[in-house]
């Protein structure tokens, strides 16, 4: 699969309410380690049919990175049944990442 | 065996690989987390000779295009040790173990924190150390910054156009960065010094709330603030190549303009070396420097 990008309109389906986990990725366009972790999202999400990967602009859906309590990007959190299951700050190399999402 | 293994991929660490690769030395360039070090936080760099505007993520990715190009082989491992038996030097990562017949370090620097308690686990939750690229989450809240450096004044200078008010914490009476910057947080309403204090406490629920400062009369004073911007300087990332570059007393590896360490065949390039003035040209004139006296190291071998 490919990274889904998120907004308020389809946050509860695609993340709260799916049966999947969800690697959620709050970014931004002007933010330049999160544009070095995209290329890995992006694999991470093509090699892995057992994870959701989402992306959420963090300046486009303020509200959701609120909700979330995200005050510093690239944030990754990891959600399982609607609930947050692990938070990772700052650019990771794609190895971190695929350990986060065992986490 | 390698000719060189460079680890770090900075701007420092990229430059020498592509002065190896020219030279037609086989290059292994070894990386903690992905490729471009420090710059890549930066939105704008406008003193890179050439290009007058650029963001540290287009030249980051230019620079790796540019090396990989010429044939460096990168991997994305962080290197954790290094040892020098009879000439031949391995590098010990988390994963494997590389030999070649020379090493640049080029890692660069890290911030440096603030060592109060708490501190990691509200990183991203209140805690910053990147004003431009995460002040935009404190829009109409009040914030503090910590440090006395430049970073530190141009940090609060930005924030005061965004959040409702900035607390400017120094543990002197005396900034260290340019009295202009002082000058205008002066004139701004919003921005209040508080000198001679640390911040020895952190308090948070699920986010940071507020910070105890202490003042070095010894008078302790809590402060609401959403949001903490340590700005109190980077530190070298050399101590685990501790046992063959002699560190200075701040931990910068110690080497003049040559990039020459106390052992044969190991160098160092950029911002973790002993030096004045820590930019991209400077870190990349280094790259060049380490990469050159390599390849004649190479050649006695
Ligand atoms: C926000 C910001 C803005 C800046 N703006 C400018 C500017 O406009 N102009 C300018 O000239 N300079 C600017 N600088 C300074 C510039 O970024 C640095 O001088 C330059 O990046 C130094 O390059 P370097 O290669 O020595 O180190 P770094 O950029 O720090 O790169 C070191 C690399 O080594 C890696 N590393 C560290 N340890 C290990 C290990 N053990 N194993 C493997 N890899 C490791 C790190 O992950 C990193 O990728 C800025 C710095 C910052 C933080």
């Amino acid at each position: 699969m490919s990274v889904i990008e998120v907004t308020s309109a389809n946050f509860k389906s695609e993340v709260l309410e799916s049966d999947k986990p969800v690697l959620v990725d709050f970014n931004a366009a002007w933010c330049g380690p999160c544009r070095m972790l995209k290329p890995m999202l992006d694999e991470v999400a093509a090699e892995r049919d057992d994870v959701k990967v989402v992306s959420i602009n963090i300046d486009d859906e303020d509200e959701l990175a609120e909700d979330f309590d995200v005050s510093a990007i690239p944030c990754l959190v990891l959600v399982k049944n609607g609930k947050e299951a692990n938070r990772s700050v700052g650019l990771i190399p794609k190895d971190e990442i695929l350990s986060f999402i065992e986490g | 065996m390698f000719d060189v293994i460079i680890v770090g991929a900075g701007p420092a660490g990229m430059t020498a690989a592509i002065y190896a690769r020219r030279a037609s030395k086989s290059v292994l360039v070894l990386e903690a987390k992905s490729y471009g070090g420090q710059i890549i936080n930066t939105p704008d760099i406008e003193n890179y000779p050439v290009e007058a505007h650029i963001s540290g993520f287009d030249f980051a990715t230019k620079l790796y295009e540019q090396a990989k190009g010429l044939g460096a082989e990168f991997k994305f491992e962080k290197a954790v040790g290094l040892r020098d038996e009879n000439g031949v030097k391995t590098v010990v990562t988390t994963k494997n173990e590389y030999e070649a017949k020379t090493v640049i370090l080029a890692t660069g620097s890290e911030n440096r924190k603030l060592g109060v308690e708490g501190e990691d686990a509200l990183v991203g939750r209140g805690i910053s150390y990147c004003a431009t690229c995460d002040g935009a989450f404190f829009r109409k809240k009040t914030v503090a910054v910590v440090g006395g450096g430049n970073t530190a004044l141009e940090d609060a200078l930005y924030l005061a156009d965004l959040a409702e008010k900035v607390y400017l914490i120094h543990r002197r009476d005396t900034f260290r960065g340019e009295d202009a910057t002082v000058q205008k947080l002066a004139a701004r309403e919003n921005v209040e010094f508080v000198y001679n204090s640390t911040v020895t406490a952190l308090h948070a629920e699920k986010r940071l709330n507020a910070i105890d400062v202490t003042n070095k009369d010894g008078s302790v004073r809590t402060i609401e603030v959403k949001g903490l911007f340590v700005a109190v300087g980077r530190i070298p990332e050399n101590q685990n190549f501790a046992s063959l570059v002699e560190l200075d007393p701040a931990g910068y590896a110690v080497a003049g303009e040559d990039c020459r360490t106390k052992t044969p065949g190991v160098f160092v390039a950029g911002d973790n070396r002993t030096k004045n003035v820590r930019q991209l040209v400077t870190a990349a004139a280094d790259g060049a420097v380490a990469a050159t006296a390599a390849i004649a190291a190479i050649a006695d071998f």
